[in-house]
């Protein structure tokens, strides 16, 4: 990352296509999955089983969606920590509907309202008064849980009707389940608006220069604001998916949902600075870590084991191409 | 055309990795979180029903954060792994059900136990003991050591927590016709909080000169009173029982200020949970008025809504004292 070059060309498409797909972070994401893929297959003779891996899809589906919308915020260089609060909100607002008789279209549209009205404050706060995302979002995280502890206290919400729950419990076809239908089709959704629109291209300049791009005529605060809305809306589907998987409502739902996501993300490719990143990487890095957490659980290795392996698979991830990079200067 | 013949080298290698493991029931012990003194007593336990069975293999499993979210993953992948029985302690009663359900439905035997499910989401509750069971001994920890009768009080924690007021109220009705000498002469209320509990306590002293022992049945409260008897000189002369957390207690049953406390075992939890569990799968039936064998622990019989308790608490003693504070 040096500002004084004058050729800066956007790393989510390098010079040489072929050379560069082969070396590029999501091949060596392909790799490391079809490798825990494999060797899953050998640890456990469970693994290979339409229901086990339409289970495996459980355990990144919700993270994932919210890994999305994230990923465009970081690129844009900001972050949201305030989206597990933003689920226990929506789904506290949900819960508190249905007490009131609320029928499943409207849970779901309290839900996705939720999220994109907490975006909104939170774009609000970053854009309109210019505080830094980082210190917005630490605030409105305890904000909006906070919320959620005053309305439930020690209590939950339950009973959410049969309807609703097939959003987190249903299968579309066979073994393959609503939410991970909906995680395909969010994934193209974002892979064209990051990749292939002019919306896109912006949030990849404002990631690189905010200030070049607001000379060249971006409107960087309406983007901004846009995206966190975006990351809010994801926040209140998961939110939807998580209540109707769960059947039930507790303000500590979600505890430490943000550090996944951004784990998700950052695993990805997605620069922590901003700027570079792709949706595929994202993917990519939501499946790896759903095999991982799942093949390990399968082995009923204990789950700070798994922590210290996700730990571990993040920094090697990292290193890897950096490594890789300094051997080939050597040679 | 590698990665179909991977695949069918890998299905061949499951294949046969798998036969073994159907000779035997595998019963999946979960837990709130691991790393927790009280669970891995519970482990202990499951291991030597595990032993005394036989044919079983416990899986002791959990997450690492305490969250229904983290213990619906683990009992994924335990159903996929076709466990024969999940025996769980359950961070959210209710968040839990839509997967032990899931679990049920691919014929996988669900209890709960120490930490319940809603009866939806489970066959049976274990319940480590229950409310007459818990008056009655609180009132014998006191009687014990009181062969001659006498005067005792009760240190409470709320006025209003469910849970004591019953135990308390369990414990009024056995004294008139099992321990007749007993007098209790007051039920203060310490809030669970140390400083009111030390107050109250001090209070019951001043007030009854003849009291021969404090009863409380709260771990907060029982350390605050065998604090102000070490303080005021008066071991010996008053005896603090109740039930107390083993770590927390053992200073004052090895001073004397306390003969006994009690509390649930954790090792005879994970034993029975096994046993009932290992019941269910060898063709047992949980409903209303049915009893399953708990092993060494006896029979449970279930109640309406399926749950049972274990036993009396466990009595801790100079004798074991050094061994459970280790524990939990």
């Amino acid at each position: 990352m040096t500002d004084t070059s004058l050729h800066r060309s956007l790393p989510d498409r390098l010079d040489n296509p072929l050379r560069s797909a082969l070396l590029s972070w999501e091949s060596l994401l392909v790799l490391v999955a079809v490798v825990i893929f494999i060797v899953n297959s050998f640890a456990s003779p469970y693994f290979l089983n339409a229901w086990s891996l339409s289970d495996l899809t459980f355990n990144f589906t919700e993270k994932a969606l919210i890994a999305l919308a994230m990923a465009l915020l970081i690129i844009a260089g900001e972050i949201d920590l305030s989206v597990a609060a933003i689920i226990a909100l929506a789904s506290t607002l949900m819960g508190l509907a249905l007490q009131y008789g609320a029928d499943t279209p409207v849970l779901v549209a309290i839900g996705v309202g939720t999220g994109i009205a907490c975006g909104a404050v939170n774009g609000f706060l970053v854009t309109g008064l210019k505080l830094p995302s980082i210190v917005v979002t630490i605030g409105t995280m305890s904000l909006f849980r906070g919320i959620s502890f005053i309305i439930l206290g020690d209590q939950s919400f339950k009973g959410y009707p049969k309807s609703f729950s097939w959003f987190g419990q249903g299968y579309v076809w066979g073994v393959i389940s609503f939410e991970l239908v909906l995680f395909v089709l969010c994934a193209v959704i974002y892979f064209v608006l990051l990749h292939r629109t002019n919306f896109g291209r912006r949030v990849f300049a404002i990631g690189n220069n905010a200030v070049a791009a607001q000379f060249s005529g971006v409107r960087v605060d309406r983007i901004k604001f846009v995206l966190f809305c975006l990351t809010g809306l994801m926040s209140g589907v998961a939110a939807v998916l998580l209540t109707a998987r769960l059947g039930s409502t507790r303000p500590s739902i979600a505890e430490g949902w943000e550090l996944e996501a951004i784990t998700m993300v950052v695993l990805g490719g997605v620069s922590i600075v901003g700027g570079a990143g792709s949706i595929l990487g994202v993917v990519l890095a939501a499946i790896i870590m759903g095999l991982v957490t799942f093949g390990l659980g399968l082995l009923n290795v204990p789950g700070i084991v798994m922590s210290i392996f996700i730990g571990g698979l993040l920094i090697v991830v990292i290193a890897l191409p950096i490594l890789f990079r300094m051997w080939r200067q050597r040679t | 055309m590698k990665l179909l013949k991977i695949l069918a080298a890998t299905t061949a290698v499951a294949a046969l990795l798998a036969s073994p493991a159907f000779a035997q029931t595998r019963i999946a012990l979960v837990v709130k979180s691991l790393g927790n003194g009280f669970f891995d007593a519970a482990n202990k336990g499951a291991q030597e029903a595990a032993k005394e069975l036989g044919d079983v293999e416990v899986i002791y499993t959990g997450p690492t954060a305490a969250t229904a979210e983290a213990q619906i993953e683990v009992i994924n992948a335990l159903i996929a792994q076709q466990v024969d029985a999940i025996a769980i302690s359950a961070n959210d009663p209710d968040a839990l059900v839509p997967a032990l359900q899931k679990a049920m439905e691919r014929g996988i035997k669900v209890i709960s136990w120490d930490s319940g499910v809603a009866p939806e989401g489970r066959q049976l509750h274990l319940n480590p003991s229950e409310t007459a069971l818990i008056g009655e001994t609180i009132i014998k920890l006191a009687a014990d050591y009181l062969p001659e009768g006498g005067d005792v009080a009760i240190l409470s924690a709320a006025s209003t927590a469910t849970n004591q007021n019953a135990w308390i109220d369990a414990a009024k009705a056995v004294l008139p016709a099992k321990f007749a000498n007993i007098n209790l002469v007051s039920v203060v209320y310490g809030d669970d909080d140390s400083v009111k509990s030390t107050d109250e306590a001090k209070g019951l002293i001043a007030s009854y000169p003849n009291l021969k022992a404090i009863i409380a049945p709260t771990t907060v409260g029982v350390v605050a009173a065998a604090q102000v008897v070490t303080d005021q000189g008066l071991i010996g002369k008053i005896n603090v029982t109740g039930l107390a957390l083993p770590s927390e207690f053992k200073q004052f049953i090895d001073n004397g200020a306390s003969q006994a406390v009690a509390l649930w075992n954790p090792i005879d939890l994970g034993y029975s949970a096994v046993m009932l569990a290992n019941d269910l799968v060898k063709g047992g039936e949980a409903k209303p008025g049915a009893k399953l064998s708990m092993g060494r622990m006896g029979e449970l019989t279930l109640d309406d809504t399926n749950s049972g308790a274990m036993a009396a608490p466990f009595t801790f003693d100079k004798s074991n004292i050094e061994e459970f504070s280790k524990i939990y």
